[in-house]
């Protein structure tokens, strides 16, 4: 009861934090990428071939490249106020219809593979301190030391020669059967199937983490006080281990796993382009290789909207689980 | 008077240490006993080994025997399942510290009820309703408001009264507090002392006290066991124990106590301390308490001395029980 009434002035005190955080990534991502070298009408030149002064020039009056910095960063922010995000001379779209188009595909993408990890860390976590210096501990934590230290593009092209190429189980890449007309369940399970690699690939080094995580704090956590009062209650050992040692445990995890969606984003890039994606990480990836800067300036703002949405979440879900934050 | 439980021949080892040492006593029904020593004597593991909670890596022998309506069962004895279904219905613990000792993310209302989940045969509405009285019965003011309250919002001497509210949910035989008022100040002691008094008529369950408040023995305890060093060194009824102490640790505490109105010992005297440590009693051959003990002789340092029937209902470990009171009698009558 007590911390529920705090969720609407807890929002709202999300948002007043965000202006001023989204302002400075945007200015600073600005400033950044102005000192890249070359432009999009370098690459455009390239691609041509032959490129005149005179048309390079022209080129860049049209996309206002000839401006100075600051005289861009303006414009760029009078168009920002009205959600205009410029225009991709690449894909030849505005660039919020562009990042419309990807972004449901990632969000679907990272959303699965962290709730992948939270999952399965949490509950090879919880095995792992129930049996702790035995042999299932033993062979976990082995497990989620190799999945800590691999990087996530190679367990993504091991998962493909394994249950692509060798076993023929699961497409390789893409996001759908193309040209399929499935509806309702078909659809889904389709999806699905497209998804569970790549998903797998970008939460194998979360899961290593949670699972460690859990299996450090619920080992702390068994030898609290309050483990003594369950157990001098006479409650049953999986009562002790789901409500008093567990639930306990969720916090520093959840308090992790909001910082790492972010990381996670990173991740995506590296991931989306293995398994050719179509998400946000791979156009990222594209608009870089293309100095197409209005793009990758749309996606850096939009995904650190994302990621304080999500942290906001995360607070508001801590809130949840650990009654004292809500007093002071 | 059958006893409601007794505890036979107890030791607890770690490795070679033994913190506890083969301690006999019981506890009858409806009764205070009291059981005194300084830090590090044991009196917790005795606790501990009474609800089958010992740490993971202690060895332990002896029994402990609970009355039970099926008949006595040996909390040391019986497989983890068994154990289980004592803890909280037969015989229940209050804790030291009520800060650390409630899961913070869960309401004091759900805690309690955790209990009558255990053990009885409740359904939900029922649940509630004897949480409201339990938190009534400890003097819980404003229960219905506060039942859904999370530890932290609660004082100390609350969060005290909610874990007696748990302790007694099932009506145990047995309430054993370890230090329960220890972490208190001195006006909450009271209350809460108080309130466990009221509680072990009320609802006829026996009072394991365990603490180093001399004060808090007289006041409250029908019976009291001295502990030291892991040994069970006297047993005597607090005025039979004020009045003339028999082991010279049990004087050693008396002198060191700086209550007044716990004996006439030493009420005019300066405070007294016992000279060395518990420590010191580690891995000697004899009597544990020879090297700090002012009157040991020889036979002191070779053979340690069992606990023996004393004077009728008292029991002391010690070759020469009361030598100290019989000394400072001697001189006081010639001063
Ligand atoms: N888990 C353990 N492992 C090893 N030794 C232990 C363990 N628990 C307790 N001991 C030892 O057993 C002895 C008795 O401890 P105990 O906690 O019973 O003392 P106590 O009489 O309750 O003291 P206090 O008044 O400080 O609570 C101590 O010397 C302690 O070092
Ligand atoms: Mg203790």
């Amino acid at each position: 009861m007590a911390h529920s009434k705090s969720v609407p002035r807890q929002i709202w005190r999300i948002v007043i934090h965000a202006i001023p955080t989204v302002l400075g990534i945007v200015v600073l991502n600005f400033l950044l990428l102005k000192l890249a070298p070359g432009d999009a009408a370098d690459v455009i030149a390239a691609e041509a071939g032959s490129a005149t002064e005179e048309t390079m020039a022209a080129l860049r009056r049209s996309m206002g490249l000839d401006l100075s910095v600051l005289e861009q960063l303006k414009t760029y922010l009078l168009n920002l106020v009205q959600l205009d995000l410029g225009h991709s001379p690449r894909y030849a779209m505005p660039v919020l219809d562009l990042i419309m188009q990807r972004l449901p595909g990632t969000l679907l993408l990272m959303g699965t593979a962290l709730g992948v990890a939270i999952l399965l860390g949490i509950a090879l976590g919880a095995i792992m301190s129930s049996f702790a210096g035995r042999i299932p501990d033993r062979v976990l934590s082995i497990l989620s030391l190799l999945f800590y230290s691999i990087p996530g593009f190679w367990i993504g092209l091991m998962l493909i020669l394994l249950f692509s190429v060798k076993l023929g189980w699961l497409p390789s890449g893409g996001s759908g059967t193309i040209g399929s007309s499935l509806t309702g369940w078909d659809a889904l399970i389709d999806k699905a199937r497209y998804m569970i690699l790549p998903a797998l690939s970008l939460a194998l080094f979360y899961v290593a983490i949670y699972a460690r995580l859990t299996r450090a704090a619920m080992l702390e956590i068994r030898n609290q006080d309050y483990v003594r009062t369950a157990r001098a209650k006479g409650l049953s050992p999986l009562r002790i281990t789901l409500s008093h040692i567990l639930r306990n445990a969720l916090i520093p995890v959840t308090t992790m796993a909001g910082m790492h969606f972010g990381n996670m984003l990173g991740g995506a890039v590296v991931v989306e382009t293995v398994f050719s994606w179509p998400g946000l990480g791979r156009l990222a990836f594209e608009a870089v290789m293309a100095r197409d800067f209005n793009v990758l300036l749309g996606i850096l703002l939009l995904s650190s909207l994302v990621v304080i949405v999500v942290n906001g979440l995360i607070d508001l879900l801590q809130a949840r689980l650990d009654p004292r934050i809500g007093a002071k | 008077m059958t006893a409601v439980l007794s505890v036979e021949d107890l030791s607890v080892h770690f490795g070679p240490a033994r913190p506890v040492d083969r301690v006999s006593f019981h506890v009858n029904p409806r009764e205070t006993l009291a059981i005194v020593g300084e830090s590090g004597s044991g009196k917790s593991l005795t606790a501990l080994s009474m609800m089958g909670l010992l740490p993971r890596n202690a060895k332990v022998s002896g029994r402990v025997l609970i009355q039970t309506p099926q008949g006595p069962a040996d909390m040391l004895g019986l497989p983890e399942k068994r154990r289980r279904l004592l803890r909280g219905k037969q015989i229940a613990m209050v804790f030291q510290e009520p800060m650390t000792s409630l899961n913070p993310v869960h309401s004091i209302g759900h805690q309690i009820e955790e209990v009558l989940i255990a053990h009885e045969n409740l359904d939900r509405a029922a649940r509630r309703t004897r949480v409201l009285e339990l938190m009534n019965l400890v003097r819980i003011p404003d229960a219905a408001r506060r039942i859904d309250d999370y530890p932290h919002q609660l004082s100390g001497g609350m969060r005290q009264r909610v874990m007696i509210a748990m302790a007694v949910a099932c009506r145990p035989r047995i309430l054993i507090a370890d230090e329960a008022t220890t972490a208190l100040d001195v006006t909450i002691q009271a209350q809460i002392l108080q309130l466990l008094d009221n509680l072990r008529r009320e609802l006829d369950v026996a009072v394991v006290l365990i603490t180093h408040d001399l004060g808090v023995v007289s006041q409250w305890a029908d019976r009291v066991v001295v502990m030291y060093a892991g040994l069970h060194v006297e047993q005597a009824t607090p005025a039979q124990l004020f009045g003339d102490p028999l082991h010279p640790y049990s004087y050693g505490l008396l002198r060191a106590s700086p209550r007044s109105d716990a004996g006439l010992t030493y009420r005019d005297a300066p405070l007294a301390e016992i000279p060395g440590s518990i420590a010191s009693a580690r891995g000697e051959v004899g009597c544990p308490f020879r090297p700090r003990c002012p009157a040991a002789r020889e036979v002191c340092g070779t053979v340690q001395p069992p606990p023996i029937q004393h004077r009728g209902d008292r029991l002391v470990a010690c070759h020469f029980p009361g030598i100290l009171t019989q000394e400072e009698r001697h001189v006081a009558a010639y001063a």
